[in-house]
């Protein structure tokens, strides 16, 4: 078999779903003859070097940022797979979305986080706007709602017995299928 | 005095099951340990049939089982393709309705939605976009919160306040894509419900609508009611299901 090209990356996800791909212990140690791993946070790389077989997105996009980088994934590989609740439903950052009667919900969940809720201290009332921070988006979208998406992993994190058999059942061509024991959503 | 029941048989998907008259197919089929999906209906409150999950199709017709009634020698289509297709489109379409975001909900593993969605195995839900409502919570009752963004109107809160507590708190309100749940007051604060109400028992509601405060998360993961069984498995796995099946036929047998 020609060696496999895989990417991942973390949106706005909690690096859990990545936790859980290492989780997969000594069944990864057979990735090490088919597989490299080209942009990713295991190799640090920020950019695509070329064209790759297999993306693994984790989170959902809530910054500019995070729909430049799933863009980018969708440009630079041939299967796309999103992992996890939060790729998938929007997961916890979504919740944000969920904030009520308000004409500008983004600035009240901001003044929330930094300004009134009763557990900060922040006498300057300040919110952070750094030039170099990725504007936030009006509301958290899911990664289809953003880029075609070819396969889904729910979970929250999904195991890692269910990500090994879907990502193993795309590296090596095969249409992936887990049983329905094995989904969960949380 | 009353007349015996009448017993007879009808087919659900070849397979014969015997009923008695007055029996709905659903009573009919969980009697013989066949598992019918169902959200709105449940043991002990009169069924509604809004869900839909409970599709059958009758003699070429779709029909919810848990309110038609058995007849005899009627075809019953259950387990086939394009029922299993109806029922797994309703669930997914109740998942993106409302809000579902089971990492987040304290019902998650004994919510009967959830449950009902591995059972008829959806994983690729990219079909219809998440409405993501924001109707408000109502948490004014010192021991119940509402939480209308994660109701799938199934109802049974509604009959269980209303036939059994005599109460009447809950109703619907409104129509088409804005009906929901209403109380019978500005909140539920202001009903005379209490957390003892058969209505606040957590079988009734099927997901994380009705919550009891000061109880969440109180089984841990791996021990909640759908960890270790998947939805329906009490049904399927009775003791004697068999015996029932193949019990002779005394009217009505072709």
């Amino acid at each position: 078999m020609n060696r496999k090209r895989v990417a991942t990356t973390s949106l706005a996800g909690c690096f859990g779903c990545h936790m859980s791909l290492l989780d997969i212990d000594e069944q990864l140690i057979s990735w090490i003859e088919q597989v490299d791993f080209d942009r990713s946070p295991f190799t640090d790389k920020k950019q695509f070097t070329t064209e790759c077989d297999l993306g693994i997105v984790e989170g959902g996009c809530c910054n500019e940022d995070n729909v430049h980088v799933l863009r980018d994934f969708r440009r630079h590989c041939k299967v796309l797979v999103a992992v996890g609740e939060c790729a998938i439903t929007g997961g916890l950052p979504v919740m944000r979305n969920a904030i009520m009667h308000s004409d500008d919900p983004l600035r009240d969940c901001l003044e929330e986080a930094y300004n009134s809720s009763p557990v900060v201290f922040n006498p300057q009332q300040h919110i952070p706007n750094d030039p170099a921070l990725p504007l936030l988006l009006d509301r958290v979208y899911t990664c289809h709602e953003v880029v075609k998406i070819d396969y889904q992993i729910p979970g929250c994190p999904p195991s890692a017995q269910v990500i090994w058999r879907i990502l193993d059942a795309l590296l090596h061509g095969r249409e992936p299928k887990i049983d329905h024991a094995m989904i969960r959503y949380d | 005095m009353t007349a015996p029941p009448r017993t007879f048989t009808f087919h659900v998907d070849g397979k014969v099951v015997s009923a008695n008259s007055g029996q709905t197919i659903m009573d009919a089929c969980d009697q013989a340990g066949i598992y019918i999906p169902r959200l709105c209906d449940v043991e002990g409150l009169v069924p509604q049939g809004s869900c839909r999950v409970c599709t059958v199709k009758v003699d070429g017709f779709t029909v919810a089982a848990c309110t038609h009634p058995a007849q005899a020698n009627q075809w019953v289509e259950h387990a086939t393709a394009e029922i299993e297709m109806y029922r797994r489109d309703l669930v997914l379409m109740l998942f993106h309705e409302g809000n579902h975001l089971c990492p987040c909900c304290e019902a998650s593993g004994r919510c009967e939605l959830q449950a009902m969605a591995y059972r008829l195995g959806i994983s690729q839900d990219q079909q219809y976009p998440y409405l993501q409502p924001t109707r408000p919570l109502d948490t004014s009752h010192p021991d119940i919160a509402l939480d209308n963004n994660r109701c799938i109107l199934c109802g049974r809160c509604i009959r269980a306040s209303r036939d059994i507590d005599k109460k009447n708190i809950f109703e619907y309100v409104g129509r088409g894509i804005n009906k929901r749940i209403g109380v019978n007051g500005d909140s539920l604060a202001d009903t005379d419900a209490e957390i003892d109400d058969y209505a606040m028992d957590r079988g009734v509601c099927p997901v994380g609508c009705i919550i009891r405060k000061y109880e969440g998360f109180f089984a841990p993961y791996g021990e909640r009611q759908f960890d270790k069984a998947p939805i329906g498995h009490d049904i399927e796995n009775q003791s004697q299901p068999d015996q029932l099946n193949t019990e002779p036929c005394k009217e009505g047998d072709s």
